[in-house]
């Protein structure tokens, strides 16, 4: 029972990563109808902007928890500020294109910040500065770091502030209108291009958050690491129904709990292969996602 | 839009390729001078080639810089074979086998290198060494202790022990001195060394009157060992043994310190890597079996230490003292053979007996040697790892 428990709580905190992650392809997807391919490598970003700010204020040698926020919200900026470029430079001229060539787009935007990432940074992994020092609680027989519980707590307090402002704000209702229709919504006066830019910017300053978080409990960061967990939270969102912020959530958990649970038996190295087996048969049986519902489109 | 591409533009476009092509050759043709024939008068062409970047780039820059700093002393000594110098050539294969392989083909076709230093992990020796072996070129690895590396042919030596040493050394250490019944044992299932080390540890511990439960697997690069974890400590091993190389080591030792697992845990000389001290204090009670310790009073042994900390202002680890020991061994050969003709300096190698950094340096008929290992004790203080010597096990 206690190692039942145990891998609970592991498979939460590795499904709150690909929450998080997940969060911001659905955002994306959700305006734009656009799988922001590039998004995983943003949370790369977010990490070695972290690293970055962490060394240039040597926190590996003094930690502290309010310093480490501060990390996090510079690294949050930068990388907002990178979601806004990828935007302008790459999205928002092939916008008016058919969706394939913003698909492949995306794909081009990722892999040059992959492979551009290994000439800037080197293929070497990094290690992350211990800005918080990790400690382990027992509740009940079962072990938690502060930093997975700081990870899961902030993909709880992501998901409800992305709900608060999608549903609850102007700018959110901006969002939604632009999902619903742009050209409409640019005709009521809605300045699309603003809010296009603020989606990509909010979806990249979680990842960066994610990215930080993650290098955080597992201190290994190079310039590839978004790719597989990129892959994965893509996966939770479609899993989730893309579009959809508690669906996100809900299948960054699912995945999470999935991988862990493969983990504990003797088929461990399956591991990956059980996020792409349910890609498959989501798509083969309720395309929409688990929450997601399918909008009938005009022809 | 043909019309854009009018004539200067078209001619520019030219220039441009003139120029790549002009850099391009240039490139290839960087290699020194009087290089190339196995026979003559020139410098001696040697190649090394080694994860300089990727994930095992700790090792590849190590064993640089042990291979570096015994060319520079045999050069300074006069060179060999009246006078000739060793001329150096490295190639990074990013830490990817398929590259170890094709690293080797051009330093072998390309540069004309007569002898082939290298690998630390065992995939990528096992990727390259088929390569020295087709052209006759003598393929020393410095550190790779998978069985099957030497097996390859018969151009191909090592001058590290073999990991059914390696784990033998570990599982006596668990069960005599940890007083270890049971053990756990994490493998990554991506790496040959880590395989082969857990089939001889296995053998070895349970030949011992042990217990050894089912291994559990990882890949390189896997980050999350949690659930893995967890697994182990519902059947409370005594030991745990992580055959895997030092980036994962250090994140394994974290998460099971996290899980509350207490126990020692044992791995191999795989764990020596700048990376390892990533783990911090959970690397506290962690043991591993090794080539040399940097500790020992031999003369032999400080007088490297001393001279490589002047060189590159740090101590050696183990990785660079073997890459050091290989390039004596096979400068040792050349004189002896007379020449750097490769079936001569294969016959040279296999009646090879040096003294070197990691102990005598003698050949077998399997082009293995006979070393004796240390056990250390590693651990974290002031943000540094240190390896204390325990004992040392003779074959």
């Amino acid at each position: 029972m206690q190692t039942f428990l145990q891998q609970i709580i592991n498979g939460l905190s590795l499904g709150a990563i690909y929450a998080l992650i997940a969060l911001g392809y659905t955002m994306v997807y959700g305006v734009l109808r656009l799988i922001n391919f590039a998004h995983g490598d943003v949370y790369m970003l977010g990490a070695f902007a972290g690293y970055f700010l962490a060394n240039a204020l040597q926190l590996d040698a003094n930690p502290s928890v309010l310093w480490a926020i501060l990390v996090t919200l510079g690294s949050m900026a930068i990388c907002a500020g990178i979601g806004i470029l990828i935007e302008r430079l790459a999205y928002r001229p092939v916008r008016h294109h058919s969706r394939l060539s913003a698909l492949i787009t995306a794909i081009g935007v990722s892999l040059f910040l992959e492979y551009g990432g290994q000439v800037v940074f080197g293929a070497t992994p990094r290690f992350f500065p211990q800005m918080i020092r990790s400690q382990t609680y027992i509740l009940g027989g079962v072990q938690i770091t502060n930093q997975n519980l700081l990870i899961i707590l902030m993909a709880v307090a992501v998901m409800f502030g992305l709900h608060f402002i999608v549903h609850r704000t102007k700018v959110g209702k901006a969002m939604r209108a632009t999902s619903y229709n742009l050209s409409a919504a640019k005709l009521m006066g809605i300045n699309t291009d603003r809010v296009i830019a603020f989606t990509f910017a909010l979806g990249s300053a979680l990842a960066a958050a994610g990215g930080v978080m993650v290098a955080l409990a597992i201190p290994r960061i190079e310039p590839l690491m978004g790719m597989m967990t990129g892959l994965k939270a893509f996966v939770a969102a479609v899993l989730g129904g893309i579009g959809n912020i508690p669906g996100a959530m809900l299948g960054g958990m699912l995945i999470g709990l999935m991988e862990t649970g493969i983990s504990a038996t003797a088929y461990s190295t399956y591991r990956d292969a059980v996020a792409f087996g349910v890609l498959i048969l989501i798509l083969l049986f309720r395309p929409a996602g688990l929450l997601g519902s399918s909008r009938t489109e005009k022809v | 839009m043909n019309a854009i591409l009018s004539v200067p533009a078209w001619r520019r476009g030219l220039g441009l390729l003139a120029t790549v092509l002009t850099l391009f050759t240039a490139a290839c043709e960087r290699r020194p001078a009087g290089g190339g024939a196995t026979t003559g008068t020139g410098d001696i062409v040697i190649g090394m080639y080694g994860s300089l970047t990727g994930d095992g780039a700790s090792f590849g820059i190590s064993s640089r810089e042990g291979t570096e700093m015994a060319v520079e002393e045999v050069n300074a000594a006069g060179g060999l074979l009246g006078g000739r110098k060793f001329a150096l050539l490295v190639e990074d294969d990013q830490s990817k086998p398929e590259e170890a392989a094709s690293a080797v083909t051009k330093l072998i076709t390309q540069d004309k290198a007569v002898a082939i230093l290298g690998e630390v992990a065992s995939r990528r020796s096992l990727a390259a060494a088929p390569i020295a072996q087709r052209y006759n070129v003598p393929m020393i690895t410095p550190s790779s202790t998978n069985e099957r590396v030497t097996e390859v042919g018969d151009y191909i030596f090592r001058v590290c022990f073999i990991d059914p040493f390696q784990g033998e050394v570990l599982a006596k250490f668990a069960f005599n001195d940890l007083k270890a019944k049971k053990a756990a044992v994490l493998k990554d299932i991506a790496q040959d060394y880590s395989v082969g080390l857990t089939d001889s540890i296995t053998r070895s511990f349970t030949g011992l009157g042990g217990q050894v439960l089912d291994p559990v697997s990882y890949s390189s690069g896997d980050g999350d060992f949690r659930a893995v974890l967890t697994q182990i400590r519902t059947q409370r091993p005594d030991v745990i043994f992580v055959t895997g190389y030092y980036p994962e080591a250090a994140i394994i030792a974290r998460q099971a310190r996290e899980l509350g697992m207490n126990m020692p845990l044992l791995g191999g000389d795989g764990w020596v890597g700048d990376a390892l001290k990533n783990g911090r204090e959970a690397l506290n009670n962690t043991f591993i079996s090794n080539h040399y310790s940097g500790d020992n009073s031999d003369p032999v042994v400080q007088n490297f230490v001393k001279g490589y900390r002047t060189k590159f202002g740090h101590e050696p680890d183990a990785i660079a003292a073997l890459a050091y020991d290989a390039v004596k061994v096979l400068a040792d050969a050349m004189t002896r053979a007379g020449g750097t003709d490769g079936p001569k300096v294969r016959d040279a190698l296999a009646t090879a007996d040096v003294v070197g950094v990691t102990g005598r340096l003698k050949v077998n008929e399997k082009r293995n040697m006979d070393k004796p290992a240390v056990i250390q004790e590693v651990t974290f203080k002031d943000g540094e790892v240190k390896f204390v010597y325990k004992t040392t096990i003779n074959p």
